[in-house]
């Protein structure tokens, strides 16, 4: 159980924005005060760069950045050793992309799906004009999902790599990722995972899920941005090459250009990382681990119900995933465009997205271009989804324009 | 001041405006004919996604139509612009354009050059709903900095 109004306390936003209603964390979630105090304390009471000073202030940063290998290797079950800072996830998704061409020959096939958002399609279709590779699409239902046995009838020989969301970013499908793994590996290929949507909102383990790769952003997670995490296989990662040289990756070089890489994960973090945002995203993962992140899934999913039935209630509302247990609810209200409705909400302070969310060519799946996405994490409440559908049942074309007079 | 123009400072009418102009846009279609230039606004935002064509022909405006996926607010003053922009020589239409984007943006503008479009007087209060209102007007402008001919 979650003691809501105690977690709500926790975040500041909630004393200085009394009348918001914030059901956009898909798109990044509110910060606790713990974490704006790790992030602050570092600019206040200890700052340095990491890996190269020899004061007392640099030995503590070093030991918090580092040291949060720890934390999240503890959050998501892998060895430290295998966690690599990045910038986000889409940093992470290109790293792994881009480390994964030295295991790919023209005619290879990447399988993905349509409801990908664009960080998990671009860099593949990057590697289609320069590579010589192939982007296939296993075949999903009319809200987005995809089955086990979908992503069988799209899997062949030619595969090598499967790129696909633990949970999708506009319909919140949490796709069968375990077993996926389990098939792809039976062919040869390796799994990268984009982990954007689920780590924040549910437990994960790598180990178990046996994914070869994982992305996530700690902005969705309660931490700060700019930062972000890519777990990868050690056994992959010591072979692969770094998107980015420069500082601290190197162990030495000369003038001749030969140059010795450090072992990963350092090798992979070239120039200064966000520190303050690493050490920011210790104090998330802390804060989520103290909540429990079994809590955290079980109340959402409750909330999203709640949320779900009493959308279903409202005429004027199309929703394009209900059936999902899980995650943001997609829909438009009839007759009126995304955007305006979205327009419409903000006014009664309701934050939503509009729009095609970046997952561009889930459209032709879903049938329809752009909706509103009403994302929660488990801040949110019964009252402010009330507020929210209460708002929704008043959205018409008329008033989305009376917001302008 | 006429009748019109006192019209126009009437919220309902002008929410009428505008609800006209989405559910029913003028010049709205677009044409084969090789004769007109085009500009795809795609790239500003990623969700309005809107065509305009113009001819210009000696120096007058002979017709502008659009098409796209599109909020009101990008669909009703594109359609606005496209009433103020027909049969207008090259100068005159510029001077509207400019009018226009003087009202976007806050600044002192003449209402009686924009007849219906100062339906869009208040979406500066809206800064994220900007784009909407300037994205079938940046077109335009486009095309007449562009002057006649083909691309
Ligand atoms: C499923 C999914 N993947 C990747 C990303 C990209 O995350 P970021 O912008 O933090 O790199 C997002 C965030 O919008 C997402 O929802």
């Amino acid at each position: 159980m979650i003691d809501i109004p105690t977690v709500r306390k926790a975040f500041p936003i909630f004393q200085n924005q009394p009348e918001l209603v914030y059901l956009d964390s898909a798109a990044t979630s509110l910060k606790p005060q713990c974490v704006i105090d790790a992030v602050s304390g570092f600019y206040t009471d200890h700052t340095s760069n990491v890996h190269r000073g020899d004061y007392a202030i640099a030995a503590e940063n070093d030991a918090l950045y580092d040291g949060t290998r720890k934390v999240v290797a503890s959050f998501i079950h892998c060895d430290p050793r295998e966690v690599i800072f990045t910038h986000n996830a889409t940093a992470s998704l290109n790293q792994a992309a881009y480390g994964l061409r030295k295991f790919l020959k023209p005619g290879d096939v990447v399988l993905t799906t349509k409801a990908e958002h664009a960080s998990n399609l671009l860099p593949w279709f990057a590697m289609q004009k320069e590579c010589g590779i192939k982007v296939e699409y296993a075949p999903l239902d009319s809200q987005g999902r995809l089955t086990e046995e979908a992503f069988l009838s799209a899997m062949h020989d030619k595969v090598r790599i499967v790129a696909l969301a633990q949970v999708t970013n506009v319909t919140g499908a949490e796709q069968p990722i375990k077993a996926i793994a389990k098939a792809a590996h039976a062919y040869g290929a390796y799994v990268v995972c984009d982990g954007a949507q689920s780590v924040p909102h549910m437990p994960v383990d790598v180990r178990d899920l046996d994914v070869d790769f994982l992305a996530f952003s700690a902005h969705k997670m309660c931490g700060p941005g700019g930062t972000g995490v890519l777990y990868g296989k050690k056994e992959l990662l010591t072979q692969m090459d770094p998107l980015l040289y420069g500082g601290d990756m190197n162990a030495r070089f000369s003038s001749d250009g030969t140059v010795i890489l450090k072992e990963a994960p350092v090798r992979f973090e070239a120039g200064t990382p966000a520190i303050e945002g690493v050490i920011g995203m210790r104090a998330a993962i802390e804060f989520l681990q103290k909540i429990g992140m079994d809590n955290i899934h079980a109340y959402e999913k409750e909330l999203r119900a709640y949320f779900l039935q009493r959308m279903q209630e409202l005429n004027n509302i199309e929703i394009y995933n209900p059936d999902n247990a899980y995650g943001p609810v997609a829909f438009n209200a009839k007759g009126v465009f995304s955007q305006d409705a979205a327009g419409y909400l903000a006014s009664r302070n309701i934050a939503v997205r509009s729009g095609n969310h970046c997952a561009k060519i889930l459209h032709e799946v879903i049938g329809t271009d752009s909706t509103i996405r009403a994302s929660l994490y488990f801040y949110n409440t019964k009252e402010e989804i009330d507020r929210c559908v209460a708002a929704c049942s008043d959205i018409s074309l008329e008033n989305a324009i009376g917001i302008f007079f | 001041m006429n009748s019109m123009n006192h019209l126009l400072d009437d919220p309902m009418v002008l929410r009428e405006l505008i609800m006209d102009h989405y559910q029913y846009p003028h010049h709205h279609g677009l044409t084969d004919d090789p004769s007109y230039r085009h500009v795809h606004m795609a790239s500003d935002s990623c969700i309005d996604d809107i065509t305009v064509q113009s001819k210009i022909v000696d120096g007058i405006v002979e017709d502008v139509r659009f098409d796209g996926v599109a909020c009101t607010i990008s669909t009703s003053s594109t359609s606005m612009m496209t009433d103020l922009m027909i049969g207008k020589t090259k100068e005159q239409a510029e001077a509207i354009v400019d009018e226009y984007f003087r009202m976007i943006d806050h600044k002192e503008y003449d209402p009686d050059v924009l007849e219906e479009a100062v339906a869009m007087k208040n979406v500066y209060k809206q800064a994220n709903r900007i784009k909407c209102a300037t994205i079938g007007w940046k077109a335009m402008k486009q095309m007449l900095e562009e002057g006649e001919g083909h691309e």
